[in-house]
C-alpha cells in the first residue's frame, strides 16, 4: 500500500520519513514512542498526525523538528538529513508560554527573523508587521504577551512561524488548550491563511473532527508504540465528514471495542 | 446508553425561564470613584511613611525617657549628628569610600558567578562543579575569611574586596543557576528553533527568561555584600588614610560620640533603603513587572 501511494505522488516529496523508530529514556525505562513509521509530505500539504495519546505523534513531530534523533530510519527534508533544530522547520507549540515574555508581539516576530538571520532591520520589521496583520493582531503589535488571551498568543505564534517562511510549519496541538469556540475560529483562520499562502504544515492532533477539517491528508497512528495504521484523505464535508469521522473512530478504537465486548 | 437517563431528575418537564433585562430597574452601583480616605490608604508609600514616623516618635519618646545620650541618644540628637556629618562632608566621603569598595567587590562577584553558571549550563561536569562549590562555600560566612584574606592581601581594600566577592558570588550563582533550570522547556525549544547556540542562546533566551531569579540573586548578593563590608570595616579600615562607614562607626564609638554612631548606622540603613527601593525597584518595574513575569 505504501509503494502504491508513493508512486501515485508525481512530484518529489518535501519531507520523507522512512522507517523511523523513536525511543526516549525515562529514569527507569527506555520507551519506544514510534516503531518504523513511514510517510511523505508534499509541498502545500496540510498533513495531520492523528492518534490517541501515547501514539508518539508529538515525539514524531519533535523528531522532524530535530530535537530528537531517530534510533532507526531517516527523516529527510528536501533530501537533506535532519540533524538539529533549525529555522527551516518552525514549531508552533501547544503551550501559551512559547512567546518570549520580555518582548512585545512585534519584537517576538522580529527577533525570530533577526536571530535566525532570515531578515534584518527594516525588512524584518515590515515582514513581521505583514504577518501580524494577517492574523489580525495589528492593534496589539506593541503589547506584551501576558496581556493577550490564549487564542491571541497562539495567533502570534502562528504569525511568527509563518513570517519565517519555513519549508514546513510544525504544529503540535496548537489549539488543544483553547476553549471550544476559540478553537473553531482558529481552525477557520488557519485554513484561510493556508488558502492565502499555501504553506506546508505538519499538524499533530488527537481530535478526529479537527483532523478532518484541517487536513488534506491524515496519518492514523496506533498507540504503544506508535505505528502507522492508515493514511487517508481529509477535507470531507457534510455527510462525507460524518462518514469519515465514523470510519476513523472505528479504525482507532476497533481494538478497544473488541476488548470491551469480550468482557 | 438509554435516552431516559438524561431526562429531568424530577420526571416532569420544567418550564424555561427568560428574563427581560430592560425592564429591570434598581441595581447596586456598578462603578464609583474611591473616597479620599480609601485612596490614601491604598498608597503603599503613604502607609510605609506613617510607619516610619511612628517608629521615629517611639524612638524619640524612649530616648527622652531614658535621658542617657551614651546609651541611647534621641532621634533628634541622631538627626542633628547626621546633618552635621553630611554638611561637614565627613559622612558622604566615608560612604563614598565604602561604596567604591562595594561596587568593585559586587562587580567581580557577579562576573565570577556569570562564568560559573555559564559553565554549569554548558556541561554536566560544570553543573556538578558549581553545585559542589556553592554547597561548600554558601554556608561559610564571608567575614570568617577575613583573617585569611588579611594574610593573603594585606591590610587594604584588597582583603575587603576578597570577602565581598565571596559573599556575592555564591548567592548570585545559586539563584541564577536555579533560574536557568526553571526556564520552561518550550522556551528552550523555541530558542533552539531559531538556530541560537552557545553564548547567544544564553544571552538572548536563558538570561531574560531566568531574570526574576537572577534579580533575586542580585538583591540577596547586594545585601550580603553591604553587611559584609560594614562588618569588615569595623575590624579595620584605616588603611588608606580614611576608612569607610564601618570605620566611621567604630571610630566614634571609641570617642563615645554615640549620636554620631547612630548617625553612621542611619546612613547604612538609608543607603540600603535607597538601593532596594529605587535602584532595584526601578529595574524590576522596567523588566519583570512589565513582562508579567513577577511571581
Amino acid at each position: 500500500m505504501n509503494d502504491q501511494s508513493r508512486s501515485a505522488g508525481t512530484a518529489q516529496p518535501l519531507l520523507t520519513v522512512s522507517g523511523v523508530t523513536l525511543q526516549y529514556k525515562t529514569p527507569n525505562h527506555i520507551v519506544t514512542a514510534t516503531y518504523r513509521v513511514d510517510f511523505d509530505v508534499h509541498a502545500g500539504d496540510r498533513f495531520i498526525l492523528l492518534g490517541p495519546s501515547g501514539c508518539g505523534k508529538s515525539t514524531l513531530l519533535k523528531a522532524v523538528g530535530g530535537y530528537l534523533a531517530p534510533t532507526e530510519g531517516q527523516i529527510r527534508l528536501k533530501g537533506q538529513l535532519i540533524r538539529e533544530p533549525g529555522p527551516d522547520r518552525m514549531m508552533v507549540f501547544q503551550e501559551f508560554d512559547q512567546l518570549l515574555p520580555w518582548k512585545t508581539v512585534l519584537q517576538n516576530v522580529v527577533f525570530a527573523l533577526e536571530s535566525s538571520g532570515r531578515r534584518k532591520g527594516k525588512e524584518a520589521r515590515d515582514r513581521a508587521m505583514h504577518y501580524i496583520d494577517k492574523v489580525n493582531l495589528t492593534k496589539f503589535a506593541d503589547s506584551y504577551p501576558h496581556t493577550l488571551s490564549g487564542g491571541m498568543k497562539q495567533r502570534v505564534a502562528i504569525a511568527r512561524g509563518m513570517a519565517m517562511e519555513p519549508d514546513i510549519l510544525l504544529m503540535d496541538e496548537p489549539f488543544a488548550a483553547l476553549d471550544a469556540l476559540t478553537r473553531r475560529k482558529m481552525q477557520d483562520e488557519l485554513l484561510a491563511l493556508w488558502a492565502d499562502t499555501k504553506f506546508t504544515v505538519l499538524f499533530v492532533t488527537h481530535s478526529i473532527p479537527e483532523a478532518i477539517k484541517i487536513g488534506n491528508r491524515i496519518l492514523l497512528l496506533s498507540p504503544h508504540p506508535g505505528q502507522v495504521k492508515a493514511e487517508l484523505n481529509g477535507g470531507a464535508k457534510d455527510a462525507a465528514f460524518a462518514a469519515l469521522e465514523k470510519r476513523i473512530q472505528q479504525m482507532l478504537f476497533a481494538d478497544e471495542i473488541e476488548e470491551a465486548e469480550n468482557v | 446508553m438509554s435516552e431516559t437517563s438524561l431526562a429531568s431528575p424530577i420526571g416532569a418537564e420544567r418550564p424555561e425561564i427568560l428574563i427581560d433585562r430592560a425592564a429591570a430597574t434598581s441595581m447596586p452601583v456598578v462603578e464609583r470613584p474611591l473616597s479620599a480616605a480609601e485612596w490614601i490608604y491604598d498608597q503603599t508609600w503613604l502607609r510605609k511613611a506613617a510607619i516610619l514616623i511612628a517608629l521615629a516618635l517611639a524612638w524619640e519618646a524612649y530616648g527622652r525617657y531614658l535621658n542617657n545620650e551614651l546609651l541611647f541618644p534621641t532621634f533628634t540628637a541622631t538627626a542633628r549628628a547626621f546633618w552635621d556629618g553630611v554638611v561637614s562632608g565627613v559622612i558622604p566621603a566615608r560612604a563614598w569610600t565604602s561604596f567604591k569598595v562595594l561596587i568593585a567587590g559586587y562587580a567581580i562577584g557577579i562576573l565570577i558567578a556569570a562564568i560559573l553558571t555559564t559553565l554549569a549550563i554548558a556541561s554536566r561536569i560544570g553543573t556538578d562543579f558549581l553545585e559542589v562549590l556553592t554547597s561548600m562555600f554558601n554556608p561559610l560566612p564571608a567575614i570568617a575569611l577575613l583573617p585569611l584574606a588579611l594574610i593573603w592581601f594585606g591590610l587594604g581594600s584588597g582583603s575587603i574586596i576578597f570577602v565581598l566577592v565571596h559573599s556575592v558570588t555564591w548567592a548570585v550563582a545559586l539563584n541564577t543557576h536555579s533560574g536557568f533550570l526553571a526556564v520552561s522547556k518550550t522556551l528552550k525549544m523555541v530558542g533552539r528553533n531559531y538556530g541560537l547556540r552557545g553564548l547567544r542562546y544564553v544571552g538572548s533566551i536563558l538570561i531574560p527568561a531566568a531574570f526574576p531569579s537572577i534579580l533575586t540573586g542580585l538583591k540577596i548578593g547586594w545585601a550580603f555584600a553591604w553587611r559584609t563590608l560594614i562588618a569588615a570595616e569595623l575590624v579595620f579600615g584605616v588603611s588608606s588614610g580614611s576608612g569607610g562607614l564601618g570605620w566611621f562607626i567604630f571610630e566614634n564609638k571609641n570617642q563615645l560620640d554615640i549620636p554620631t554612631v547612630f548617625a553612621g548606622l542611619l546612613t547604612v540603613i538609608l543607603i540600603g533603603l535607597f538601593v532596594e527601593n529605587f535602584v532595584f525597584r526601578t529595574i524590576e518595574n522596567r523588566t519583570i513587572a512589565q513582562w508579567g513575569m513577577q511571581s
